[in-house]
């Protein structure tokens, strides 16, 4: 379960130097875009809404199924 | 997310799992799935709408837009091993065509399923023929398919 507090939980990719926890302001690190058809997709675990509920979600806990994953620019825009 | 969340079954009954990203807070996602989205599909979003409030997963997918700070509309379909058979990016004015994602899962589930030995030409739609690579095909798609 997602811990649910004041602070702004955000979202990492599992094995990701960037996990905020350990991640000093200063330090600025390029992300690389990873995703390529026909290659693994980059596992992540992110904080999460659920039917009324907040739990967390990790992309690798879906292996041996289909995943649609949707990407979309913000809640409450009009498309 | 409305759409989607509107084909829910439809994905499900072809054993799909969808999940949404967006930069805000799963607390935001609460409000937005109650306030708004509750009144435009029956019972809300029924799949795990996840928060990338830095956009290191969009990052990593290739979505995110610095400028803006957004993760701009991508769509990826994952087989059951985790490996991305499609990948669609779109800029924010336009939305998506469920219907073509559709189309595509099932194309690719068609493919898994025959163990590579079929592929789905161009416009192929379920029930439409497929084709068997193999020697037999080269030069010889014309007499298999017809648009």
């Amino acid at each position: 379960m997602a811990d649910v507090g004041c602070g702004r939980p955000t979202g990492s990719v599992v094995g990701s130097k960037n996990t905020p926890k350990e991640t000093p302001l200063v330090q600025k690190e390029e992300t690389v875009m990873q995703a390529h058809v026909g290659k693994k997709a980059p596992d992540f675990e992110a904080p999460a809404y659920l039917k009324g509920g907040f739990t967390s979600v990790k992309l690798s806990d879906y292996l041996g199924k289909w995943v649609l994953l949707c990407f979309y620019p913000g809640d409450f825009t009009f498309v | 997310m409305s759409a989607v969340a509107d084909q829910f079954d439809r994905f499900q009954k072809l054993g799909v799992e969808i999940i949404s990203v967006s930069v805000d807070s799963q607390f935001v996602h609460k409000v937005w799935d109650e306030e708004e989205l509750q009144k435009m599909v029956d019972g809300g979003i029924p799949f795990p709408m996840a928060s990338d409030g830095s956009g290191e997963i969009g990052k990593v997918y290739g979505v995110y837009d610095e400028a803006a700070g957004v993760d701009i509309r991508g769509r990826f379909i994952i087989d059951p091993d985790g490996i991305i058979q499609a990948m669609e990016v779109l800029t924010p004015a336009v939305g998506r065509n469920l219907e073509e994602t559709f189309r595509q899962v099932q194309a690719f589930q068609l493919v898994r399923e025959s163990n590579g030995s079929e592929a789905t030409p161009s416009g192929w739609t379920p029930g439409k023929t497929t084709l068997k690579p193999g020697p037999d095909l080269v030069g010889k798609v014309w007499k298999v398919w017809k648009p």
